[in-house]
């Protein structure tokens, strides 16, 4: 009996040697050498793996990053600037500061402003619903409402606002990584500069139809008018197909195109005072007066 | 011969064929008609009239705009008003032409007499020409142009014609309605058809539940006296109308994955393709009615038709005609309950292929609350490909492309017996549709890059 344990014990001793013989030389023959600038990297990395700069993860990007010659395609905008100048000193880059960014939903098809006139009842899936129909609204452009962007979202940024049937997003967690705007097969959400203390300008609608056909759609609809193209003296506007768009690195937030819009499909965001239209109407037509009798 | 079955999977849903004692009629003529120029498998037709222009009943209004697409002919006379995209059934804008109707005025060339012409031409290029001339599609349901399917690419020779009778999707009765009151039309196109393809076999299958079809049929086959051509008896079961389901139980031969039934030496045709052949080669009769059955679940027998229709009248103008919208309708489906699309948009109009309008009830139609997979294997009892529907809902989850092609998702036929069979309610039909098109897209993207490849290497 105790003979059979000193054995098996002894055995076992020498295998466990052997073994770790085997193993020591093994570790030391088929070494990796790796860069180890990268583990340095990825230390400094948020570590959400989002895939939002392009890569399949933080340990991806690092990997990217170690090799590449310049930091022009690298840029994690969960970090932002802050985590891109860790980065750059490690690697001894430099990198320009970006301005950070935001997801911005493009819709304002609500309950109220967009009637529905037929009942969905298959899965609760944006992507299956685009691929069914033209939604449950006249507007084949608009939200649909299943929530695609919010299960999408890692950091909790997105919500269904219950009320109005459409996203919301909470731009203290939103870290522009993009992983929404995939997500929506509308193509609704967008990501744009988060402006001066969060002030933006943006035309809540992605409605291409005709004017009449998308105010009958929906009482918020961008109706190609033009109106606000005509008043913004930046250039930050341009209407193609029935729709108007504002550039953000051109728009100087002067407000006047939210003030002329006839559909309120323009809205300020994060702005700390309300909007006067009368008075901003005033100013507009007072310049214009100007300019006619300057000739 | 006793009935037989595909070999794999499907269901047994209730018959509900309540309008199969509806004879024919013939729908009255709207004052305006949209004629859609997306009506078949392929690219969309090319219009070929003008605005202001006058038309005649079987007029060409527009062309092919590809290989696989098929002529259009105005289904009444008037004056064309417009060509202007429209939304369709689902809601999104598609080419149409619009057509004022004045009077009925048909095409000269085409033979309206009823008499039937049992002298089959002799010209297989004669046949198909007219075949294609008259913008002949497939019935069934998946609206593939006649004349491409009839012309088996080279080196592969088609031994049997099969001619697809069974109308297994519950509620529908236009093919029964058209193999009772036209089976020698039937049988004549079954035969211009088996002689186009070299007189090979030809079979007809009939669903067991339909015994008056299968006497006329078989009473019309005896009449006509073409060689090699018999009924078979069909076991009743869904989806035996699938082309790989019937080739199945008729021939005993599988399509492999990514296959087409010519591979295995079989072409399918519905039987109302079969009589649109007969209309177009022995009539000179393009295409430009089929018949739509109008029916639903607990709704009055007054509601129900089987309605002979031109293409193109608004599917709101046939509710309409057939005594209106039922109270208890929650939902209208455009086709069987099973494949069918629902209505999202009662202006759309009627296209070839349209097969009926229905009624569906909110006890019969209304979803029932997800809950979770319990793993009891049914939906993969009940695939007719053989596919296993819980994983691949799993692998869609998941976003794994490659897995879900290596188990198959793009050899879905979406019959729904997968979601029709679930305890849990899991929508696995959306989501695995949504996976064959991911599948589809990525595949399509590889022969396109090995293409391109095999060019760049020639060069």
């Amino acid at each position: 009996m105790t003979q059979t344990v000193i054995w098996t014990v002894a055995i076992l001793a020498v295998l466990g040697f052997l073994l770790a013989l085997i193993l020591f030389w093994v570790a030391r023959r088929f070494k990796v050498e790796e860069d180890p600038r990268i583990d340095e990297v990825e230390k400094v990395m948020p570590g959400a793996n989002c895939g939002g700069c392009g890569f399949a993860g933080c340990r991806a990007f690092a990997d990217s990053a170690v090799k590449a010659a310049n930091m022009d395609n690298h840029y994690c905008p969960v970090g932002g600037d802050e985590v891109m100048q860790k980065v750059a000193s490690i690697l001894g880059f430099t990198v320009t500061a970006k301005a950070p960014q935001v997801a911005v939903v493009r819709c304002n098809g609500s309950c109220a402003n967009r009637p529905v006139v037929n009942d969905y009842d298959g899965a609760a899936s944006c992507r299956v619903k685009a691929a069914l129909y033209s939604g449950d609204t006249l507007c084949s452009f608009g939200c649909l409402g299943c929530g695609d962007c919010v299960a999408a979202c890692q950091f909790g940024a997105l919500s269904m606002d219950p009320e109005t049937g459409l996203p919301v997003v909470d731009a203290q967690k939103c870290t522009a990584c993009g992983a929404c705007v995939k997500a929506c097969p509308r193509h609704i959400i967008e990501l744009r500069n988060e402006g001066p203390r969060g002030m933006r300008e943006v035309v809540r609608c992605v409605n291409k139809d005709k004017g009449p056909v998308a105010r009958k759609a929906c009482a918020a609809a961008c109706i190609g008018c033009g109106l606000c193209m005509k008043t913004c003296q930046h250039g930050a506007i341009t209407v193609a197909d029935n729709l108007a768009y504002i550039d953000y690195t051109k728009c100087k937030l002067c407000r006047e195109c939210e003030a002329v819009c006839p559909t309120g499909a323009i809205h300020g965001v994060n702005f700390p005072r309300e909007l006067d239209k009368e008075a901003v109407k005033k100013r507009i037509a007072d310049r214009k007066n100007k300019e006619a009798a300057n000739g | 011969m006793g009935k037989v079955t595909f070999s794999r999977g499907g269901i047994h849903p209730r018959d509900c064929k309540y309008a199969r004692e509806c004879a024919i009629e013939e729908l009255p003529l709207p004052k305006t008609v949209y004629v859609s120029m997306v009506q078949h498998l392929g690219a969309p037709a090319k219009p070929l009239v003008a605005p202001g222009d006058s038309v005649k009943v079987g007029q060409v209004i527009a062309e092919p705009g590809g290989f696989i697409s098929a002529f259009i002919h105005s289904p009444v006379s008037g004056t064309v008003k417009g060509i202007a995209p429209r939304k369709n059934l689902a809601g999104d804008p598609v080419m149409h032409v619009e057509i004022a109707v004045e009077g009925d005025e048909w095409d000269p060339a085409i033979d309206r007499s009823g008499d039937l012409v049992t002298d089959i031409p002799d010209d297989k290029a004669l046949i198909l020409g007219r075949i294609k001339a008259c913008g002949v599609v497939g019935l069934g349901g998946a609206t593939f142009p006649t004349h491409v399917k009839l012309s088996p690419p080279p080196g592969k020779v088609a031994d049997c014609l099969i001619i697809n009778g069974s109308e297994c999707e519950p509620f529908l009765t236009s093919d029964y309605r058209i193999m009772i009151e036209r089976p020698k039309e039937v049988v004549v196109g079954a035969a211009i058809m088996q002689k186009v393809l070299d007189g090979c076999h030809c079979v007809i299958g009939i669903e067991e539940n339909k015994p008056e079809a299968i006497a006329a049929i078989r009473a019309a086959v005896a009449e006509l006296g073409y060689p090699d051509i018999r009924v078979q008896v069909l076991r009743k079961r869904y989806p035996q109308g699938g082309e790989k389901q019937l080739i199945d139980a008729v021939l005993h031969r599988q399509v492999g994955s990514g296959g087409l039934p010519i591979d295995v030496g079989a072409v399918v045709q519905n039987v109302t393709t079969s009589f649109a052949v007969y209309e177009a080669v022995q009539k000179n009769k393009p295409l430009i009615s089929n018949i739509l059955t109008v029916t639903g679940d607990k709704i009055p027998a007054k509601l129900q038709h089987n309605y002979l229709f031109r293409i193109g009248v608004p599917l709101s103008f046939v509710m309409e005609q057939a005594g209106g919208i039922p109270d208890t309708a929650a939902k209208i489906v455009s086709g069987g309950p099973m494949m069918g699309k629902a209505v999202s948009n009662l202006d759309a109009t009627t296209v070839k292929g349209t097969a009926a309008v229905l009624y569906l009830s909110e006890a019969a139609t209304r979803r029932q609350k997800e809950s979770h997979c319990i793993r009891c294997g049914k939906c993969a009892d009940a695939c007719p490909m053989g596919l296993e529907p819980f994983l691949l809902n799993r692998l869609y989850k998941a976003a794994d492309l490659e897995a879900l092609e290596k188990n198959a998702a793009q050899d879905c036929i979406e019959c729904g017996c997968c979601l029709y069979s679930c305890p849990a309610h899991i929508p696995l039909l959306d989501h695995i549709r949504q996976a064959k098109g991911q599948v589809m897209g990525v595949i399509r993207a590889r022969a396109a890059a090995a293409k391109a490849a095999a060019e760049a290497k020639k060069q």
